[in-house]
């Protein structure tokens, strides 16, 4: 396992970093003790933000301080993993219908592939979800397959819908709402990663897995009559 | 039941409905939200005997105009120091009074600060966007944006303070001209003479500020190393540089991760202040230890505590 690095952050926050760049045991250690922290909270946790390396960790500075969350961490992270579920996977429709995908043709061309070559790439991989980030409840999901990786466009396109499928190097995105992005639109979901009139607002937790499957436009536009 | 309506005139960018804001979803990229001075917002809730968080109107320096066009209801206006002018008769921000149909209501900025409050007496009906009526301001999310022609409800609508009058101001509600920050937790990527300029340079807040953050004029900082970090949580108080070296303090609707490096995070309980200054005005960066920010952030909770709950037993209407 890394060796853990604590960051103070104001009074209110403690950083944890197991890694100086994206790493799959670093990513790993950082979901376990996300999991620990949930199911052993101490008093005055606030909250626990993950993302690739590191965890931020929230807490009431009237309640403690960085010192004693830095203990309660280090505890967890020297005691046995708990008995964590295996993370849910979650099916994601996709519709690559040319009206619905602006940049397929464009990933096609630079990625010296067929449409057809690049969904079924797409389709191919296995997601996680890394963090979410940007956006409410945009969900940055690791495994997009090697030949399909491109770096992300030179300039961000305003008004990328909501619901977009996009990619850009090793990532994949589901966008929850209309806003400007630079990476490529290859496809559009009916699957709504966020609901806020439901009890579980956001579909996926960290560390969770995706697959996306294929649906049909008349099956897209029947999803989001 | 006794209701209220409100209709904007005019509303200024920026002036958006807030509550207590939204906490504890970041791990889903949702910041906390809430009003940019969390203390002259709890103040104006307060006066009227609202609960601290109850939704109100975040008015920006771009001014409000509201008619009351039904009802009766009392009213706070607390933040900065706004003019407030009811149908002709001017005062100062940091005051309760009471609306009734055919009254104008109209705020503006004022010899001091960016941001004040207008609570209402009663429950001021808005759309609620996961748990908070806090408005996001990059989606527009939540109770949402003011605009000309908008109606305000308000419903169980009250009085108000009995003898309508100053709110005492809050010691903790004038612009501070100096911001402490805990230094990190990425200030590795920068030179030791970079970190120095921190906390010895003059900065100013730029016009370049939102509620998700504020750009700020001073020396470059640029990083020293490569900015090929990944992704990492950040606070609301983040002070974020550039590849190009400009600073920008992230603030109640910051993105809740980002690539670039943070060189120091600003103390929580210095924000509300700190979000008072106008572009041009002077500050200055103090580093203090983490022990220290503890110790600041009881001593600045526990006063005020003390202001909320003498505001509440009516210190508001003297």
């Amino acid at each position: 396992m890394p060796a853990p690095r604590f960051r103070p952050v104001a009074e209110h926050a403690v950083l944890v970093e197991f890694a100086d760049r994206i790493d799959a045991d670093a990513q790993a250690t950082v979901h376990r003790l996300d999991r620990a922290l949930a199911a052993a909270p101490f008093a005055g946790l606030r909250e626990a933000i993950p993302a690739y390396v590191s965890l931020l960790v929230a807490f009431d500075p009237a309640v403690t301080d960085h010192k004693a969350v830095g203990r309660h961490l280090g505890r967890l992270l020297a005691g046995a993993a708990p008995a964590a579920s295996p993370p849910a996977t979650h099916e994601v429709a996709v519709c690559y219908d040319a009206a619905l995908a602006p940049d397929l043709a464009a990933v096609a061309a630079q990625t010296a592939m067929s449409p057809e070559a690049v969904i079924a790439a797409h389709l191919a991989g296995d997601y996680a979800v890394a963090m979410y980030g940007f956006a409410p409840g945009y969900a940055y999901l690791s495994g997009v397959p090697e030949p399909i990786r491109l770096p992300r466009k030179a300039a961000a396109l305003r008004g990328v819908a909501a619901g977009s499928v996009i990619v850009a190097g090793a990532q994949c995105l589901v966008t929850t709402l209309t806003m400007p992005s630079g990476w490529w639109v290859i496809g559009r979901s009916p699957t709504r990663i966020l609901d806020s009139g439901a009890e579980r607002p956001f579909l996926f937790e960290v560390g969770d897995r995706v697959r996306f499957r294929r649906i049909a436009r008349d099956t897209f536009d029947a999803a989001t009559a | 039941m006794t209701g209220a309506r409100l209709v904007v005139r005019a509303a200024g960018p920026h002036c958006t409905v807030q509550d207590a804001g939204r906490p504890g979803m970041g791990r889903f990229g949702v910041p906390a939200s809430g009003p940019m001075d969390r203390i002259a917002f709890a103040a104006a809730n307060r006066a009227l005997g609202n609960p601290a968080g109850a939704a109100g109107i975040e008015v920006s320096a771009g001014g409000l105009t509201v008619d009351c066009v039904a009802g009766r209801v009392g009213f706070a206006v607390a933040g900065g120091g706004f003019v407030v002018d009811q149908d002709g008769r001017r005062g100062g921000s940091w005051m309760t009074g009471v609306l009734a149909a055919g009254s104008t209501l109209a705020i503006r900025a004022g010899p001091w600060g960016s941001w004040t409050y207008l609570a209402l007496a009663g429950r001021l009906v808005v759309p609620r966007w996961l748990g908070s009526a806090a408005t996001h301001a990059p989606s527009g999310l939540g109770g949402g944006r003011l605009s000309a022609g908008d109606r305000l409800e308000i419903e169980d609508a009250g009085p108000g303070p009995v003898a309508p009058g100053p709110i005492t101001v809050s010691l903790h509600a004038r612009p501070r001209p100096v911001l402490r920050v805990v230094m990190g937790p990425q200030e590795r990527f920068f030179e030791p003479g970079s970190r120095a300029l921190l906390v010895e340079a003059t900065w100013r807040q730029t016009e370049a500020r939102d509620r998700m953050g504020v750009r700020l004029s001073g020396p470059p900082i640029a990083p020293a190393a490569a900015l090929d970090m990944p992704s990492e949580p950040v606070a609301r108080g983040s002070v974020q540089v550039a590849g190009d070296g400009v600073a920008t303090v992230l603030m109640a609707d910051h993105q809740t991760t980002g690539g670039y490096p943070k060189i120091a995070t600003a103390l929580d309980c210095d924000l509300d202040g700190f979000a008072q200054l106008r572009p041009r005005d002077r500050f200055v960066f103090r580093a203090v230890t983490p022990a220290e920010a503890v110790a600041a952030a009881r001593l600045r909770a526990a006063g005020l505590a003390a202001y909320l709950a003498a505001l509440s037993r009516g210190g508001a209407g003297r």
